[in-house]
């Protein structure tokens, strides 16, 4: 073995760039290690997140990281062919402190956040994969990179791997990885001048905007987003891999569809495509998360299916910052104790049930599942929009109809069943309430 | 450039790649020959995965975004064998 640290942390994204920065505050010697050329470079995400969870270790975060809106403005929208039903929140205090949700490219928010680590004292090391685990007997005792003599020792590895998680797997720590659980996110960045963006989306100064869409998809399961950065417009769709599979129609094709849908094509339409990319998403909730923790390791982030991709939320970066947090707090406090096994590792998962991480997978459970079935996307989502049409539209030559007239022909037309949608609104309930 | 009537070679363009002179992911011709969904070529974001009039697939790995949906898809048993690239190489998103 070449070289040792207390810990290696494998990633620097959010995850790992947090587990990084809380373990070297806490004292310990820290590997931050990065496939990519630099931090961000491997990484895509929407474009909105959420970072409070970041004010109890980088309070000043609002002054210097590189934020390119404010999101002040959030509609929620649900998609048929031809329309549209949405709820369109104006936060107007959102733009001053606390905030609430910012647009950032990822390239410089990663970038930004594995700087923070190494000013706290750990030590990146990218364009180095890491390709498997050390092990002494049944302890993980490091990691093996690509690099010449490429071992490195450490006491504790926090994977921080992302999405396809193969330090995880290796571990042995998933009992099933498929398909099932995951969306393939592609996405567009186009460029406009501000001003532009600025009239499309009705915002000023570094007010931004946040779009969600439930539907929009060809038919496959999915949803769809529009966030406003500063001189660009991101836009994409999240595509369940079984309905993918199934439609047999390029992912490419759906945004492209999704983006001449008339509710969003005056908002995304012209401009300069700068980037396309894809990514995948781990959506399975609770349910398909791997074991946490094992004799010298612990998995965070997208890398334990932590992202919460409930329908209309799309939380994934606030996820894995305060799972590489508790990771990082947890590894420290186990070396300094001497006792590094799953059991003096124990202390990872009270800290998740202890913050918002568990207690939010919990209560959303089967929120993921229901949103993507086929209920919800093809039936209630029409229902819902022919209903609210249907009452908007003044026939005036014949007198309204009265509304549960109107829902009882949509109900039909859909073949919507009341019991169906009265269970399916208690689990709704029951995640929201 | 125009977003509209963009060419699949144009949208790619877009991306950043350093070639790895290794490949990261290999395709199994045999297992593919006795494919009959090859949803592999469909799912595929940078539409990697070209099929072939002898029944195979071709596949490149030159413009890959390592996302993992091609192994997660695939029907073939062991016909994907998938890896990350050597460190540094490979995509680099500019954005992201
Ligand atoms: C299309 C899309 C839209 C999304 N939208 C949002 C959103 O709007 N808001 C939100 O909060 N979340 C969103 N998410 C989810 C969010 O991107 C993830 O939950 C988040 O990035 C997880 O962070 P992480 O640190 O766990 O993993 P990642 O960000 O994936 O970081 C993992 C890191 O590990 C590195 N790595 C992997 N393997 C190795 C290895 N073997 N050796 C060395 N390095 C390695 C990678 O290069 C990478 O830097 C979205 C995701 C997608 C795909
Ligand atoms: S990893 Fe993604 S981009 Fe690369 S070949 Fe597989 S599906 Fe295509
Ligand atoms: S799905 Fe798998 S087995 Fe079938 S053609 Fe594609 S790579 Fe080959």
């Amino acid at each position: 073995m070449t070289i040792g640290f207390d810990i290696v942390v494998v990633g620097a994204g959010p995850a790992g760039s947090l587990a990084a920065l809380t373990a070297a505050r806490a004292g310990v010697t820290v590997a931050l290690i990065e496939r990519g050329p630099y931090p961000g470079s491997k990484n895509v995400y929407g474009g909105v997140l959420y970072a409070r969870i970041l004010d109890s270790v980088i309070p000043d975060w609002p002054e210097r990281a590189p934020i390119q809106r404010w999101v002040t403005r959030r509609s929620t929208m649900v998609l048929t062919e031809h329309g549209s039903v949405a709820m369109d929140v104006r936060g107007d205090a959102w733009s001053q402190e606390p905030h609430n949700g910012v647009t950032a490219f990822r390239s410089e928010f990663d970038s930004w956040l594995a700087d923070e680590a190494v000013d706290a004292g750990a030590t990146l090391i990218p364009s180095t994969t890491a390709i498997g685990l050390l092990y002494d007997g049944g302890t993980v005792v490091g990691v093996r990179t690509d690099r010449p003599e490429g071992d490195i020792g450490a006491r504790v590895v926090i994977a921080c791997d992302g999405v396809n998680s193969l330090l995880a797997r290796e571990a042995g720590l998933y009992d099933g990885f498929d398909a099932s659980n995951f969306t393939l996110g592609v996405k567009e960045v186009i460029g406009f001048d501000k001003a532009e963006i600025d009239k499309r989306f009705g915002v000023r100064g570094r007010e931004g905007v946040d779009i969600e869409t439930l539907g929009g998809t060809s038919g496959v399961s999915g949803g769809g987003f529009v966030y406003t950065n500063l001189e660009s417009v991101a836009v994409g769709v999240v595509l369940s891999l079984a309905g993918l599979r199934a439609a047999a129609l390029r992912p490419e094709e759906i945004l492209r569809r999704f983006k001449t849908h008339p509710s969003i094509a005056p908002l995304v339409e012209g401009g300069e495509l700068l980037e396309y990319s894809a990514h995948l998403i781990p959506e399975g909730g609770l349910d398909a998360m791997p074991e946490l923790v094992t004799d010298g390791m612990m998995v965070t982030g997208d890398a334990a299916g932590m992202c919460l991709a409930a329908g209309v939320f799309l939380e994934g970066v606030n996820f894995a910052m305060a799972t590489g947090i508790a990771a990082g707090e947890t590894a420290a406090e186990a070396i300094s104790a001497g006792d590094v096994s799953r059991t003096g590792l124990g202390g990872y998962r009270r800290r998740l049930d202890g913050s918002f991480v568990l207690p939010d997978h919990r209560r959303f459970q089967r929120i993921p599942r229901l949103l993507l079935s086929e209920r919800v996307q093809e039936r209630y989502s029409r229902f819902v929009v022919d209903t609210a049409t249907e009452l908007f539209t003044v026939r005036n030559t014949a007198p309204k109809v009265g509304l549960w007239r109107i829902m009882g022909a949509a109900r039909r037309r859909y073949g919507v069943r009341w019991r169906d949608v009265i269970r399916d609104g208690f689990t709704l309930i029951r995640g929201f309430k | 450039m125009i977003v509209r009537h963009i060419s699949f070679e144009d949208r790619m363009d877009t991306v950043v790649f350093d070639l790895s002179p290794t490949p990261h992911i290999t395709v199994d011709g045999d297992a593919c020959q006795g494919c009959t969904t090859k949803v592999c070529v469909s799912v595929c974001p940078a539409g990697l995965f070209v099929p072939m009039n002898d029944g195979g697939v071709l596949f490149n790995y030159e413009q890959c975004f390592e996302c993992g949906a091609c192994y997660l898809v695939c029907d073939g048993l062991g016909a994907i064998t998938w890896h990350y690239p050597t460190g540094g190489f490979g995509v680099a998103f500019r954005r992201g």
